[in-house]
């Protein structure tokens, strides 16, 4: 199966960084998980859960602590374990609507990175501080094949629900008074935030990964008039970068996540300078 | 002023008629509030209303800030936690217990630069369907009619943010109406509209009670609208003060306790101003 997929990527492309294969794994890597970047953003900028997403990343850092502690190989499942009970406690503070929201999501998150920060560098820092730049060029078939599933997943899930979703993030009491369980629809959308930003931080890196999940869909809103152009202009921005980014981060020498990220930015001042043609 | 009068006295005669029949037993539809009580923390918001509402009504609740209008309309809605039931029996008397409820909340705060079209929002709401996809011919054409049928065809491409305060109320009004509810609730769907939106959206509503025969509750602070379009008035603070005809209510003891003996006055000039013009 990678075999075909390596020969199909060096046919196409046949540039000098399509020799490499980690460059093949890198470039498949991208081709799945922009998509699901590109499409998630929509929601979490419509549901305005920036600020959620980050903690979530920060919060990963207890995951790999608790896993160090645990003494498991590879701490993937802690992290998504612990994430995911993160993010079912905030959406629950949430619903409650006595506290802040903001500033209970910020003190739980800076908690959470420095418990993760203290059990690190007792273990030795060095060994994972990948998860904060990330390195997309170590990702394994095994893995790639970890992000084709997701992706599959997301899919689903929009199948299933994004109506409901959109509603929700117009205004929930509307969505409420429609019949729909918004406490629900909203505790699947944040563990599966959750779960995508905790999978893929190992390769995109802490620092960075939120604005993956923020860029695209914000430069989309720019010049999007409704919501099929939101999707497609998101997926091609995320698309576009993931790709350029990758290709320029091998001829740049510099780390793949942040280099995306750039690109990214540079698409949200283009489509921010062209909003007006587009309100 | 004379046609004004007229017209109550039909509605009073109505009245008195219905509840000797008593609605619910004799197959005409009708709405009953039991023993409705709403407590949050340890503030009373209300308190045993009981209430019955006829189909082809259109009851407008009145009352000061704070009296509870807004929980009520929630509490029917069951979006808040309330003691009491709330009997249901269409004209058949064949469904009882859960109408179909629709609801235009009071504003819709919402991003204004979200982008989302009135489409895309009504497909939404309808349809399974992911609307990032496409939608067929069929689901667009029932959306045009459900605009139709307030009159705002022209905006379903228009997006959300770009709709003035009274466009917005109309297409949420459309939205309340798909599928036809058996009853209406507006939440003072008037706030931030001018006059002219104003008297288009209580003439829509008009007609809609005439030609759906639907239940419609309406919580407003626009004595003089009420006066005029509403059949029966429901003064309401913390629970039912008084019920009845609009000239009823207004001339009542409580409401006088109410909004003072001023307002009262300044109501009928408005409405005898009204009919002159």
């Amino acid at each position: 199966m990678m075999d075909v997929l390596y020969q199909l990527i060096e046919q196409c492309l046949p540039y000098s960084w399509t020799q490499y294969t980690f460059m093949k794994n890198a470039f498949i890597a991208i081709i799945l998980i922009t998509p699901i970047f590109g499409i998630l953003s929509t929601m979490v900028v419509n549901n305005k859960m920036a600020f959620f997403s980050d903690s979530i990343g920060h919060s990963a850092l207890t995951g790999v602590g608790l896993g160090v502690l645990l003494g498991l190989n590879s701490p993937v499942w802690s992290m998504i374990l612990f994430s995911v009970i993160f993010s079912v406690f905030i959406v629950i503070v949430k619903n409650t609507n006595t506290i802040s929201t903001d500033t209970i999501i910020s003190v739980f998150s800076s908690t959470t990175m420095a418990v993760g920060l203290v059990i690190i560098t007792k273990a030795g820092f060095n060994k994972y501080s990948t998860y904060l730049i990330g390195d997309l060029l170590s990702i394994t078939p095994a893995e790639i094949g970890i992000l084709a599933i997701l992706l599959v997943v997301i899919i689903l899930i929009w199948f299933l629900m994004f109506n409901k979703l959109l509603v929700v993030s117009v205004n929930p009491s509307l969505a409420g008074s429609r019949g729909m369980n918004v406490f629900m629809i909203e505790m699947i959308f944040t563990i599966v935030i959750a779960v995508v930003v905790t999978v893929s931080i190992r390769w995109i890196g802490l620092l960075i990964i939120n604005s993956l999940l923020i860029l695209p869909a914000a430069a989309a809103r720019n010049i999007s008039r409704d919501i099929r152009q939101y999707h497609v202009f998101s997926l091609l921005i995320s698309f576009v970068s993931g790709v350029g980014g990758l290709i320029l981060s091998y001829y740049w020498g510099s780390t793949t996540g942040a280099t995306i990220t750039l690109l990214c930015a540079v698409f949200y001042f283009i489509t921010f300078a062209m909003h007006n043609r587009f309100a | 002023m004379m046609n004004m009068h007229n017209t109550n006295n039909n509605e009073k005669f109505r009245h008195t008629n219905c509840s000797k029949n008593s609605c619910c037993s004799s197959h005409l539809c009708c709405t009953k509030i039991n023993h409705f009580s709403v407590v949050r923390g340890n503030t009373q918001i209300l308190q045993d209303v009981n209430l019955h509402i006829h189909c082809g009504e259109l009851t407008a609740i009145i009352g000061p800030n704070g009296a509870g209008k807004s929980t009520l309309l929630k509490a029917i809605l069951g979006q808040i936690k309330h003691t009491g039931t709330l009997q249901f029996m269409d004209a058949k008397g064949v469904r009882d217990g859960k109408p179909i409820i629709g609801y235009v909340p009071q504003q819709l705060p919402f991003d204004r630069s979200t982008p989302v079209s009135v489409m895309d929002l009504f497909a939404a709401c309808k349809t399974g369907w992911p609307v990032c996809f496409s939608y067929s011919k069929n689901v667009r054409q029932g959306v045009i009619e459900a605009l139709r049928r307030v009159r705002i065809e022209n905006l379903v491409d228009r997006k959300l943010g770009a709709l003035s305060g009274g466009e917005l109320q109309r297409v949420l009004l459309a939205l309340a109406l798909s599928p036809l509810p058996d009853i209406l609730l507006l939440d003072e769907p008037i706030s931030g509209i001018d006059r002219k939106g104003i008297e288009m959206f209580y003439n829509t509503v008009s007609e809609l009670r005439k030609n759906y025969d639907m239940t419609i509750v309406l919580i407003s602070h626009d004595l003089p609208l009420v006066a005029r379009y509403a059949d029966r008035v429901v003064l309401l603070n913390k629970k039912v003060l008084c019920t009845g005809t609009s000239v009823e209510v207004f001339k009542h003891p409580e409401f006088e306790k109410t909004f003072g003996r001023f307002i009262f006055d300044n109501i009928f000039d408005n409405g005898r101003g009204d009919d002159i013009s």
